[in-house]
């Protein structure tokens, strides 16, 4: 991780000036979810929580392309409504591992010594359980909403993120151009805001790009346990979860949720590998592996 | 080797030490009152003071920590609020059950995983290659607990195959009602680290087999298989370790979601069950015992990779 020197931003638009074919078909799916999901309570044919008892377990018809759910409720405009909150986990989550993560490893890096230890066990500490127990535990005693849900999420995986910010920062450091700025006598927010963060973001962005998705996940699984927005909110999670009880009566309650959350995590990954390949220029002699 | 192990048994027990801190902080410090979770809303002040003193709620929190966690070094778990009964058989029971679903497919994934893996370096770019890396980008990025919607749906709903939820104790039901329950539960919960392993022993593969010593052992003749085999696998399966390590990990996440789905009472289930009922001594306690689960399975790959790794083997290791 740590071999990305600061010429690799050079190297990258000589070698390879237009973004592989993945990272723009991935991309553009996850655009057109994205403006689906802004777009989402505007154009939803439908009143996402209206109950219409007469209309209960209707397949799917052109009135309702999703069919509808046990209180008659339209489960295509629920998806096109709950779309957002998956967006917000991802990405929300993932700014908040961001914000915290990447300050905690630049700070490590540039001290050392006591400080760098500190930092580092503390993080260690919250990925001695597995993330969804983590999650579990910040969680199990509030009160569930969407913000704790994407706050966990967010804290969970910040070690992931301090780790790769300190291990990178730590090769910059070595650098000429730091070891000038030291001898200019920068003070140690200058160095590292200007000298090491713009050098280190290119392998940031890709493990940020990968978190999103690893974020929809946990959230998601997190609200399918119960730990997330209530009903009758339509979150995805939430509503495969519902969706159970009727599995076999009314399945496409649980698929459409269920496939719409596979297409967004399927594209995003997409995307994320193709910006992988885009701007890790190691991975160009091989990138058909 | 042994100044290795010792040193990671030691790092091991410090975080187990410090994570009983953490778990015990959360749970007492976060707002919401634990008289008040188990009594209800309306409880009258008095009865929730009655139970706060009988509980021990009233003195400062240092000393609660430790009543509680001298309690835990003698094997006291503490008593579930909800059932009433001590916390520590009820998490043994769920944990043998979770033991037998998390092992099973600890195998199932490290077996073909690695199969997968090696086949798909060894066809690379071929049919069979080309299918693998598309199912590994579905199981990898939709979620377990939809898999286990489609599996109920299609295995139990429509075929009726597999009974769709549940156990069935060993002795009750006969080896085949016992083993029905499990293989969905098993199969979804392998089916994401199948090609997180598969992906991962394929690219080492490759890389493996890319390096200048296999290039001689093939020049000196060998038979393929025996390149593969004695020269090319031992290097190339070193970071599957390492991998099966985190997998673990994921394993046990996994598990808490698959038994809720499945309603498969093992500790992943009493997890859920005991948030969904404030139970917070069983709460704690079942963390706690996942926790150690965690780091013993970490300390195990640890230990696996440096007898498997020379530089560590010799205690050249900077580590």
């Amino acid at each position: 991780m740590s071999d990305a020197t600061s010429d690799s931003g050079a190297t990258l638009t000589m070698r390879r000036a237009w973004p592989p074919r993945s990272m723009v078909i991935g991309g553009a799916i996850v655009l057109v979810l994205a403006i689906l999901a802004m777009l989402g309570p505007w154009i939803a044919p439908h009143d996402p929580t209206a109950f219409a008892v007469r209309l209960r377990f209707s397949p799917p018809v052109a009135a309702h392309p999703f069919g509808t759910d046990e209180f008659g409720r339209d489960v295509f405009s629920r998806v096109l409504v709950g779309a957002r909150f998956s967006f917000a986990m991802g990405f929300g989550a993932t700014a908040i591992s961001l914000l915290l993560g990447v300050p905690l490893g630049l700070i490590a890096a540039f001290h050392r010594g006591v400080v760098d230890e500190m930092i580092m066990r503390l993080l260690d500490l919250l990925i001695s359980l597995p993330p969804i127990l983590l999650g579990l535990l910040i969680l199990a005693v509030t009160p569930p909403s969407l913000w704790k849900t994407i706050v966990t999420v967010g804290i969970v995986y910040v070690p992931i993120l301090a780790r790769l910010t300190r291990s990178v920062a730590l090769g910059l450091l070595e650098e000429d151009f730091v070891m000038a700025a030291r001898a200019r006598a920068e003070g140690a927010t200058s160095i590292l805001l200007r000298e090491i963060l713009p050098n280190a973001w290119p392998p940031i962005i890709v493990e940020s790009g990968l978190r999103i998705t690893f974020a929809i996940l946990l959230g998601s699984s997190l609200s399918f346990l119960g730990l997330g927005p209530q009903p009758p909110s339509s979150e995805w999670g939430l509503m495969i979860s519902e969706s159970r009880q009727f599995i076999s009566q009314a399945p496409w309650i649980g698929l459409a949720p269920g496939l719409s959350l596979g297409v967004l995590l399927v594209s995003i990954n997409v995307f994320g590998e193709g910006l992988r390949e885009f701007l890790d220029p190691r991975l160009l002699g091989r990138s058909h592996g | 080797m042994t100044g290795f192990i010792l040193r990671r048994l030691l790092a091991a027990a410090g975080v187990l030490w410090a994570m009983t801190v953490v778990i015990f902080a959360i749970v007492h410090i976060l707002p919401g009152n634990v008289a008040y979770a188990i009594l209800g809303e309306y409880a009258t002040p008095s009865a929730v003071a009655v139970l706060e003193a009988k509980l021990g709620l009233n003195d400062p929190l240092p000393v609660q920590y430790w009543h509680w966690f001298r309690a835990l070094l003698h094997g006291d778990f503490g008593q579930s609020l909800v059932m009433e009964r001590p916390a520590a058989p009820v998490i043994l029971e769920a944990l043998e059950r979770s033991a037998v679903l998390a092992s099973l497919s600890f195998v199932l994934v490290a077996s073909s995983g690695i199969l997968l893996g090696i086949y798909a370096a060894t066809h690379r770019g071929r049919i069979g290659d080309r299918l693998l890396m598309v199912g590994q980008f579905l199981f990898i990025a939709v979620p377990d607990f939809f898999w286990s919607i489609l599996a109920i749906l299609l295995f139990a709903s429509w075929l009726n195959w597999l009974p769709a939820t549940g156990y069935a104790p060993f002795g009750e039901s006969g080896v085949l009602g016992w083993a029905a329950h499990l293989v969905m539960p098993v199969c979804v919960l392998s089916a994401g680290l199948v090609a997180h392993v598969c992906r991962l022993t394929r690219s080492s593969m490759l890389e493996v087999l890319e390096s200048r010593y296999i290039l001689a052992a093939r020049a000196k003749g060998l038979p393929e298989r025996l390149v593969l085999r004695r020269h090319a696998l031992p290097n190339a399966l070193l970071p599957t370790i390492t991998i099966l390590a985190i997998d673990a990990g994921l394993l046990i996440g996994g598990v808490v979601v698959v038994e809720t789905v499945f309603a498969y009472p093992g500790l992943g289930r009493l997890l859920v069950y005991a948030i969904e009922h404030h139970d917070l001594p069983l709460l704690q306690a079942g963390m706690i015992v996942l926790t150690a689960i965690y780091a013993l399975a970490n300390l195990l790959a640890d230990v696996c990779y440096g007898l498997l790794n020379p530089r560590i083997r010799h205690g050249r290791s900077t580590a």
